[in-house]
Formats: C-alpha cells, sequence, structure tokens
C-alpha cells in the first residue's frame, strides 16, 4: 500500500466526516456529530499514517526527505494540520456546527490534492535549492498558520449567516455558539495564525538569505504573504478603533484568508520565481 | 513626551501620528500598493515595458516609479510614516505601561472585584485562621505576588502575575522598527553582485546587481573547480564550487560551497547562484584511416597544431559550440577544426559529440570524430555584503517572542475573598486579566477548585 494511496483513501474519510458535520447541523441530530467526530479522528490518524508512510518511502527510494517539499505535500500537511487544530477547538468547547464551516475545506485541500491533474503525487528529489531546514521549518509554520486562518475564517462566515438571520433566529442558528464565543474564537485563531505566519515569513527569508544572499526580494509569493500579514496586522488593530467590532472583524478575517488562497494559489498566475507548483 | 499644551501644531501633530486609525490606514495603503509590483513586473527592461503597456501608461508608471516601486520614493515615505506612527504611538502610551509594570506595591481595589458578575462562590467551615495560611500557601503556587488583607468580615487575599506581559507589544512595535532600520542600513553600507570564474581562474572584481558597476574587492576569490550532478530523471541534485580566498597571493580561506551552504569572509558573503559550461581545453580526437583501416586517437589542445598519421597534415582545434545546427536539427555539443592537409588548402571540419559519423560526409580518406572532451564549467556567484542582516534577524527574533508574550500571556490579577456567614464562611473567587478574559475565566474556576479541595 503506498502513501498515495492512503490519503486518497482519507480524502473520502474526510468528505464523509464533512457531511455527517453538516448533516449533524442541519437535522440537529447529536448522534450523528458524534459519528462525525469519530470520523474525523480515524481520518487524521490515518492521514498522520500516509504523511509517515510518505517521510519512509521517500527514503527507500534513495530521495530521502520530509514530505513537505511540494504542492501536493503541502496541501496535505495543511489538511491534517487545520483537522488537528479544530479537533483541539472542538474538544475545548464542544461545538460542533463550526465542524460543519471547517471540516470541508479540509476536505476541499485533500480532493484538490489527490484528484487536480495539475499536481503530481509523485515522490520528487529536492534540487538544491530545495535541501535545506529551513525551507521544512518556512513550510510547517507557514501551513500552520494558514489552517489558523481557514478556522477563523469557517468562524467568521457563522459569524456573518448569525448576523443576517439573527432576529428570525432561525432553526439553523439555534446549535451556533454564542456571539461572544465567535468573536472570541476569531480573535484566538487569527492571533495564533498571526503568530505562526510571521514564523513563517520570517523562516522563509531566512532560507532566501542562505541560498540566495537575500532576505527579501519582492518577488510575487514573498509580497503576497506580506499583504496577507498585513491583512491581519489591520485585524489587529481595527480592534482597538471605536466601532470596530464583531462583523467588521468577521470581514477583515475572510479577506484575510482570500489573501492566504491568492498567496498559495493565485500567485503561481503571476510572473515570478518561487513557485512550488509545477 | 507628549506635548503639554493640546492646540500647538506640536501637539496636533503628535496626535496625528498617535492615532491608530492612522496605522490601520497605512497598512492597508501599504497591502493595496505592494499588489502593484506583483502585476507589473519588476525591473524589467525599459523597451519591454514599453511594448506592454504602450506609451501613455509607460509614462505614467515610469513617472510613479512603478517600474522599481518597492524602493519608490512615495513607498518609502509610506514606510517613514509608519515609522513614525510606531515610534510616537509606543512613547504616547508606554509611560501609562510602565507605570503599572513598575509599581513597587500593587495597588488592588476591592470594591472592582467585589463587582464582577458571575464569580465562583463555595462554602468552607473551617475557622479563618486555618483557612489564612491554607489560601496564601494555595494561591502562591499560582501567582507570583500575593497579598493578604483583613476585612469587616473577614479577609481576602490578592494575587497577580503576568505584569510586565504588557510590555510585550511595545517588543512587537520596536522589531518592526528594527526589520524597517536593517533594511535602510543594508540598502546604504551593502551591495549585491554578481561574478562568474572560469574553473581555475581567479576574480576579485564583481558586478552590482543593480548598477552594473564593476567593484573590486579587497581579495580574490579563485574557483579551483566546479562540480555538478544530476538526478536519474535529469533534474540538477547538486550544485558545488571549491572555493579559496586569495589575499596579497596568499591563499587565506578555502570551503566547497552549495546552495544553501554560502562562504563567509569578511563581512561578504559568497553564495552558489548559477553555472556554465566552457569550451573545454583538449579535446581526444579519433581517427580512421579508410586506407589501412587503422584507428588513432590524440589529444588536441585549443589552437595548437597536432601532426595527423599517416602523413595526413596537420590538425587545429580552433572552437567549441553547445549548440550546432544542420539543416534546421540541433546537433548539440560541437567541435570545430582545421584539417590543413599537405601541401593542400586548409578545410574547416565540424565535428558533432553525438554524431561520431559525421565527418563521413567529407569522403576524405581519414575519418575525424571527438571521443571525449574534458567538461569545463565556470560558476556563477552572488558576491553580496548586508551588514543590516544581524539588525533584521535580531527584529525577527524579538518580533516572535514578542508576539507570543502579546498574545498568549496576560496580567492576571485574582482576589479571594472570605467572608463569614453563619457557622462557616463564604469564599468568593474573582479574577480579571488585561487580556483573553475568556482563558482567565478558566484560570479563576481552576483556583476555586484548588481553594475548595
Ligand atoms: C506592521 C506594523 C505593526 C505590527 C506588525 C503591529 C503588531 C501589533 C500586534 C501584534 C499587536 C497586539 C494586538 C493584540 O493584542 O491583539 C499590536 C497592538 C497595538 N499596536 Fe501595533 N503593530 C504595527 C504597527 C503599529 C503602529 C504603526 C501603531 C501606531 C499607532 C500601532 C499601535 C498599536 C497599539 C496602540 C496596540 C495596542 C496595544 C495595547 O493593546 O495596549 N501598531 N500591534
Amino acid at each position: 500500500m503506498t502513501s498515495s494511496f492512503i490519503l486518497s483513501v482519507i480524502t473520502f474519510v474526510l468528505g464523509l466526516s464533512a457531511t455527517l458535520y453538516i448533516a449533524a447541523w442541519v437535522f440537529k441530530k447529536a448522534s450523528v456529530g458524534k459519528a462525525a467526530t469519530w470520523i474525523a479522528f480515524a481520518g487524521v490518524v490515518g492521514q498522520t499514517a500516509g504523511i509517515l508512510l510518505r517521510w519512509m518511502e521517500s527514503y527507500q527510494l534513495g530521495i530521502g526527505h520530509a514530505p513537505l517539499s511540494n504542492l501536493y505535500e503541502s496541501l496535505v500537511f495543511f489538511s491534517w494540520t487545520l483537522m488537528v487544530i479544530y479537533l483541539v477547538v472542538e474538544r475545548a468547547y464542544g461545538n460542533r456546527v463550526i465542524g460543519a464551516f471547517v471540516a470541508p475545506i479540509a476536505f476541499l485541500a485533500m480532493a484538490y490534492a489527490s484528484l487536480s491533474p495539475n499536481i503530481n503525487d509523485r515522490i520528487q528529489p529536492l534540487v538544491p535549492a530545495l535541501k535545506s531546514n529551513w525551507l521544512i521549518a518556512h513550510v510547517i509554520t507557514c501551513f500552520i498558520g494558514y489552517a489558523a486562518f481557514a478556522i477563523a475564517f469557517g468562524i467568521s462566515l457563522m459569524y456573518l449567516i448569525k448576523q443576517k438571520e439573527g432576529r428570525q433566529q432561525g432553526r439553523l442558528l439555534s446549535l451556533f455558539p454564542e456571539n461572544r464565543l465567535l468573536e472570541n474564537l476569531n480573535h484566538q485563531m487569527v492571533t495564533f495564525g498571526f503568530l505562526f505566519l510571521s514564523a513563517g515569513i520570517i523562516t522563509g527569508s531566512v532560507w532566501a538569505n542562505s541560498a540566495w544572499g537575500s532576505y527579501w526580494s519582492w518577488d510575487p509569493k514573498e509580497t503576497w504573504s506580506l499583504i496577507t500579514w498585513l491583512v491581519y496586522a489591520i485585524l489587529l488593530h481595527a480592534r482597538l478603533m471605536r466601532g470596530w467590532h464583531g462583523k467588521r472583524l468577521a470581514y477583515i478575517s475572510i479577506i484575510g484568508f482570500g489573501a492566504v488562497l491568492f498567496t498559495y494559489f493565485g500567485v503561481n498566475l503571476l510572473p515570478g520565481l518561487h513557485s512550488y507548483a509545477q | 513626551m507628549k506635548p503639554s499644551d493640546p492646540n500647538t501644531p506640536a501637539a496636533k501633530i503628535w496626535d496625528f501620528f498617535a492615532s491608530v486609525r492612522l496605522t490601520v490606514v497605512l497598512l492597508l495603503i501599504l497591502a493595496a500598493t505592494s499588489t502593484i509590483g506583483t502585476l507589473v513586473p519588476q525591473n524589467a527592461s525599459p523597451s519591454d515595458y514599453f511594448n506592454t503597456y504602450g506609451p501613455f501608461l509607460y509614462r505614467l508608471f515610469a513617472i510613479l516609479d512603478i517600474f522599481d516601486m518597492y524602493h519608490s520614493w512615495w513607498f518609502q515615505f509610506l514606510l517613514l510614516l509608519l515609522t513614525l506612527n510606531i515610534i510616537v504611538c509606543s512613547l504616547n502610551r508606554l509611560s501609562g505601561t510602565w507605570k503599572i509594570v513598575f509599581r513597587k506595591n500593587p495597588g488592588f481595589v476591592l470594591e472592582r472585584f467585589r463587582k464582577i458578575p458571575n464569580k465562583p462562590v463555595f462554602n468552607d467551615s473551617r475557622p479563618l485562621e486555618t483557612l489564612k495560611p491554607l489560601f496564601v500557601s494555595r494561591i502562591k503556587r499560582r501567582f507570583g505576588t500575593v497579598l493578604m488583607e483583613d476585612t469587616e468580615k473577614g479577609f481576602c487575599v490578592f494575587a497577580e502575575k503576568g505584569r510586565w506581559t504588557r510590555l510585550g507589544v511595545y517588543t512587537v512595535h520596536l522589531s518592526v522598527i528594527l526589520l524597517l532600520i536593517g533594511a535602510l542600513v543594508g540598502s546604504f553600507f551593502g551591495f549585491e553582485g554578481f561574478v562568474t570564474i572560469p574553473e581555475g581562474q581567479a576574480k576579485s572584481r564583481i558586478r552590482l546587481r543593480k548598477t552594473g558597476v564593476v567593484l573590486p574587492l579587497d581579495f580574490a576569490i579563485r574557483c579551483d573547480a566546479f562540480h555538478v550532478s544530476f538526478y536519474e530523471s535529469g533534474t540538477p541534485k547538486e550544485f558545488r564550487s571549491d572555493l579559496t580566498i586569495v589575499e596579497n597571493g596568499n591563499p587565506v580561506a578555502k570551503k566547497s560551497i552549495r546552495v544553501n551552504d554560502p562562504m563567509h569572509y569578511k563581512g561578504i558573503s559568497i553564495f552558489q547562484s548559477s553555472y556554465g559550461k566552457l569550451p573545454p581545453d583538449t579535446v581526444t580526437l579519433k581517427m580512421e584511416s579508410e586506407e589501412t583501416k587503422l584507428e588513432y586517437r590524440k589529444k588536441a589542445s585549443a589552437g595548437q597544431k597536432i601532426d595527423l598519421p599517416e602523413g595526413a597534415g596537420s590538425f587545429i582545434y580552433r572552437d567549441f559550440k553547445s549548440r550546432y545546427f544542420f539543416r534546421g536539427r540541433d546537433l548539440g555539443e560541437t567541435v570545430f577544426g582545421t584539417l590543413i592537409p599537405p601541401g593542400g588548402t586548409p578545410k574547416k571540419i565540424v565535428l558533432p559529440l553525438r554524431f561520431p559519423g559525421f565527418d563521413r560526409m567529407r569522403k576524405d580518406t581519414m575519418v575525424f570524430s571527438v571521443e571525449t572532451v574534458e567538461p569545463r564549467y565556470y560558476t556563477g556567484l552572488q558576491v553580496s555584503k548586508d551588514p543590516g542582516v544581524w539588525v533584521v534577524y535580531s527584529g525577527f527574533m524579538i518580533m516572535i517572542v514578542g508576539c507570543y508574550i502579546t498574545f498568549f500571556m496576560s496580567h492576571k490579577r485574582l482576589c479571594v475573598e472570605v467572608m463569614q456567614k453563619g457557622n462557616g464562611n463564604q469564599v468568593h473567587v474573582t479574577g480579571t486579566a488585561n487580556k483573553n478574559k475568556m482563558s482567565m475565566d478558566a484560570v479563576v474556576d481552576k483556583m476555586a477548585r484548588e481553594l475548595a479541595g
């Protein structure tokens, strides 16, 4: 059994889990929610196994590198981190509706990695520039940051939906966490993500400095990660201004995640030297 | 720091820079304008820009420095405004924070804690005199500063920790300033240059990337050897240059550099950046005589005449090209030479390495081919100096530590009040924190459980 096979099976496991989270929320069935959690947990265990196996396979091929070197591997790692952080949040706050907004993102990342014809799931040897421990630190920190921002995005969506239909107190909203908790979680995820994105940009620039002799060269990928960072810095400071609460911060959080996605995928459409994907 | 009269122009300017609204606006403008440089490729050639954008946009972009926007006056000006904003804003608030952080006697206002709603309450029947030392020691385990006071109806214990964490946000802002200073130092006192050195040669001048100016170094860089290796798939595996630094004719330092593993000497860093093939010095010729059917091998050095066997004259190895087009097809690496038959006119001969039979087309009695060439490389090195890098790196470290302190630590205060009620005592546990109030609630609940247990 190869790691790619395990990881494509996991894609379906996560898809099932996401479906169950949504079903549990829409039909208000606690037992379905419990099943969603257990399947998500099983998915994460399988994903962990897949990632570790892939690591071993790369050594068997004589290539020997951490499974964090191309778009496929980074998407898998992103999905894994997202689910781990989500399960921690679920345990801490005991609310499964968030899962209906977060688990689908983890599933989509896996589905895109496994099914997109543009993404190569073969284990490739590293070109010289990618042989660096700073690169591993860079990928890990960036994707932990991105995962936290993805959760903040899901939570912000929930917040906005809740605000829109707040007065009617629709049936679908009854299980939503209270506003204060959503605001607080959005902020917590953004601060957590901001710390890791900062660390990601920093390790990336230390890597660039050791590889090319320049820690910052304004290439589009770098610049977009800086733009993302600035958007979240705006969020952190906007909180300090009068009248900037709940809804507006939720919008900034959503814009921030848009910037994350652009840094991740969109930049490959722009001219540049940094792009991973090929 | 703040000017005392609020109506003077100085005070107005101060207030302008002290506002967080300005921060948000500046960060927003920086984020928005930064996208421009990712849409318009930077530092390309003027003719490319002219062809892509046409005369009008070209003029407009040129005036606005869009082709090198991150170094344009207006972008630098925005960064300057941001710096002033951070400095003024921090100074403005620092004195207040300072007073809280470095106060001798922690001030607690019992009334404020009493007003906090939803606090955990439990009953304890032990006498007050037993509870006092017990509570103090239990609270001390979790909090740094602990203070006990008697009240009308019993006693209360105040405790706090993490006062210093209020300074975290100033270190974050300091780190941003360090990054900007480090970048400034780098651009004033550093350079980025490039040099290509053929194997076996030394060079002491580099060409600056930005301006193309030639810069002499205090030493020479000698490339003793260059190695390149490939994976089976053909993608490169490793580039390595064995370098020696030569100063006043003496070798003073040696290192094999790779991508991601540069060499540093006297504040100058040397990075493996590119490589290329040079024409080989010597090639091994193979000659087959059509008459005698004998084979001969001979080494030919560039430009040197060699005598040919069987009285066929002489041969000079003239040139080497990595591509040679013949009838529209690229034959790859090819050696060019001149054949001088005895008494005849010199003839040009072309010997593609991959096609040893190519020379048969001449239908001569001696067929030439090239058997081996000794590959020779030049290495391309990035040579740069950036004395600001350590300022930037310390900014990096301070930023991470500062963000951690600011986001995940807080100044926590706790108040446990014990009041006699009937036969027993009622214990109220309350707490406040300057941020992450929800996590403080958890700390309070935990403390209440520990005290009750
Ligand atoms: C790129 C530049 C900047 C970065 C990365 C940055 C970062 C931060 C961070 C991480 C926080 C903590 C937010 C929180 O506790 O949730 C913060 C707070 C703050 N920042 Fe900035 N900041 C920047 C620029 C500025 C500037 C220019 C000002 C000037 C007005 C400023 C004023 C403040 C203030 C007043 C606070 C709140 C401090 C408090 O809670 O007591 N920041 N900043």
